[in-house]
């Protein structure tokens, strides 16, 4: 883990009066995956949008796979695989004539182009279906294809924009065993999201994102145990007690957080006094803290 | 740590690989709607040829020394061109960017955006040289005779189609809406359309409307395939060509930077 395959130093990228990426300093380093977890608008579709050029930033240092951005931003490319969070297949081709497009557009060699649509079919489980035409297919089975149509040059890099937004919990644990085959393939993710559990199950590295900012990085676990604590005292009642308990909880020193029902107070192990449920932290926790957001 | 090593390979600010990645898109996906588009760009032309060629023919046999209907069938060549070129470009790229965010994706691609423009424009050039010569074809069955020259017509098509492709790219690139595009259709095309000397020649025309259609690269167009169908190609057809080349680079160029400002952020 000696080489980094992206680089951000200091990122600023502003749209007029909005500061959409302020300050941003990003690692990832080659053969790891490395989630980007915040809240809608904090930042990270602009973050995915400068590593491939699309969006140029204001000041700060980029750098994807050795190529300074956006001046080697057509190199960097080339050996990039991008999963956009909106779906852009062709809908009216087939799965295979899909993946053939971006052969050409990767710029596969001929003699290596079947193989590399039967790899991805295969990545994809989609060989039964690659006369199907893309608007016949199920939702999962499109972004699978999605995921493997940005796999068929073999790209070192590979960003992942929101992987599995908007798709049913079965589907989205078969896109994350697919992302965890690629992990374990050692391939370089960079997976932006804003579903804890995506990130705390696939990535190495979190870096929680908050008003364009990196507020916190590091592997899950450790994140955890740095903001949270290791337990958590979840206490349920009615609005006014809850108000209590946090005023309580601000007294000792802790810190807590709101969900409907209950308060969590963080690093609670120690408080006499405090009734409720214990549980260990977890990254949600650190995520609510930090960003100072509910999760939607 | 240190950055991984890139490779020096230095790439090109055109290169054919990014060029045929853009096209190979387009002829892929002409396959699933070739049907349409091969409707609406040469039976409305048709229908225009038709509908003036006997309309108007029964009231003028003759124009400019030739029967109407080779008159009007020549002319309506420019009209499959326009309709072949700038609609589809007009409306194609606003659909591409706006709705199916195709570009999203061959920008993330080692395409560049004036790859990318430059591609499309080829792609709908060809497309309209080969649907423009479809009238001149219906024409023969109302007595055009063939002639070699015939073979300049695609040609012509081809580079007229390259600039109202362009014109259209170009017009998508700055329009906010898709509403937007009425203005454009009303107030730029549908007149350039009329005088163009597609169904009316253009020297009985007051002096302003003959300088508008000096300026207009569909009469451009209408003349060289008029020139070349009836065999009468001169030296003023080369700078008709000119034209139509400065036409197309220009649009070109702009095209480029109307998108670049569309896509790149």
């Amino acid at each position: 883990m000696s080489e980094l395959a992206i680089s951000l130093r200091g990122v600023v990228k502003r749209y007029g009066q909005i500061t959409a990426v302020d300050g941003l300093d990003v690692s990832v380093p080659a053969g790891t995956c490395v989630g980007l977890l915040g809240p809608n608008g904090a930042g990270k579709s602009t973050t995915m949008r400068m590593l491939t050029g699309q969006s140029i930033a204001d000041e700060g240092e980029l750098e994807v796979l050795g190529f300074r951005m956006p001046g080697e931003s057509k190199q960097a490319r080339a050996q990039l695989g991008v999963t956009p969070q909106l779906d852009n297949l062709d809908v009216t081709l087939t799965v295979e004539q899909n993946l053939l497009v971006f052969t050409y557009l990767y710029r596969v060699p001929r003699r290596e182009r079947k193989e590399a649509i039967e790899r991805s079919l295969e990545l994809a489980r989609l060989e039964d279906r690659r006369d199907t035409r893309v608007d016949k297919l199920s939702g999962g089975m499109r972004r699978r294809l999605l995921i493997a149509r940005s796999l068929v040059h073999r790209p070192r890099l590979v960003l992942l924009d929101e992987p599995t937004v908007g798709l049913d919990p079965q589907i989205r644990q078969e896109l994350w065993a697919l992302i965890d085959r690629l992990r374990s393939e050692g391939t370089t993710i960079l997976m932006s999201t804003h579903y804890i559990e995506e990130a705390q199950r696939l990535a190495d590295t979190v870096l929680i994102m908050s008003h364009g900012k990196a507020v916190a990085a590091g592997p899950p676990a450790q994140l955890v145990l740095e903001h949270a604590g290791s337990e958590v005292l979840e206490v349920y009642g009615a609005p006014s007690r809850l108000a209590e308990v946090e005023r309580e909880a601000a007294a000792h020193g802790l810190s807590t957080r709101r969900t409907g029902t209950s308060v969590a107070v963080l690093g609670a192990g120690s408080v006499d006094g405090l009734e409720g449920e214990r549980r260990p932290a977890n990254l949600e926790d650190v995520f609510v803290l930090l960003t100072g957001e509910e999760i939607g | 740590m240190s950055a991984v090593t890139a490779r020096p390979e230095r790439l090109h600010r055109f290169e054919r690989s990014a060029l045929a990645g853009v096209l190979v898109r387009e002829v892929v996906n002409f396959s699933s709607y070739w049907r349409s588009a091969t409707f609406s760009s040469t039976v409305e032309p048709t229908i225009y040829l038709l509908a003036f060629g006997f309309g108007f023919g029964s009231l003028v046999a003759k124009v400019g020394g030739y029967d109407y209907v080779q008159f009007v069938g020549t002319g309506t060549v420019a009209t499959a061109v326009l309709f072949s070129s700038a609609f589809p470009a007009m409306f194609g790229t606003f659909v591409k960017y706006q709705f199916q965010r195709t570009y999203d994706a061959i920008l993330a691609a080692p395409v560049d955006t004036e790859e990318l423009v430059t591609a499309e424009a080829l792609w709908i050039a060809t497309r309209a040289g080969v649907y423009g010569c479809v009238p001149m074809i219906v024409a023969m069955f109302f007595g055009l005779d063939p002639r070699w020259e015939m073979l300049v017509v695609p040609l012509v098509g081809w580079l007229a189609g390259f600039g109202w492709g362009c014109f259209g790219i170009m017009v998508a690139g700055f329009a906010k809406s898709i509403e937007n595009f009425s203005y454009i259709v009303s107030a730029v095309l549908t007149p350039l359309f009329l005088v163009a000397g597609t169904f009316f020649p253009l020297d009985r025309l007051p002096r302003w409307a003959q300088v508008l259609g000096e300026v207009n690269p569909l009469h451009h167009c209408v003349q060289l395939v008029r020139d070349s169908a009836f065999g009468v190609l001169g030296w003023v057809d080369l700078l008709r060509v000119g034209a139509l080349i400065v036409f197309g680079l220009a649009i070109w160029r702009l095209a480029i930077f109307a998108m670049q400002r569309k896509l790149i952020d």
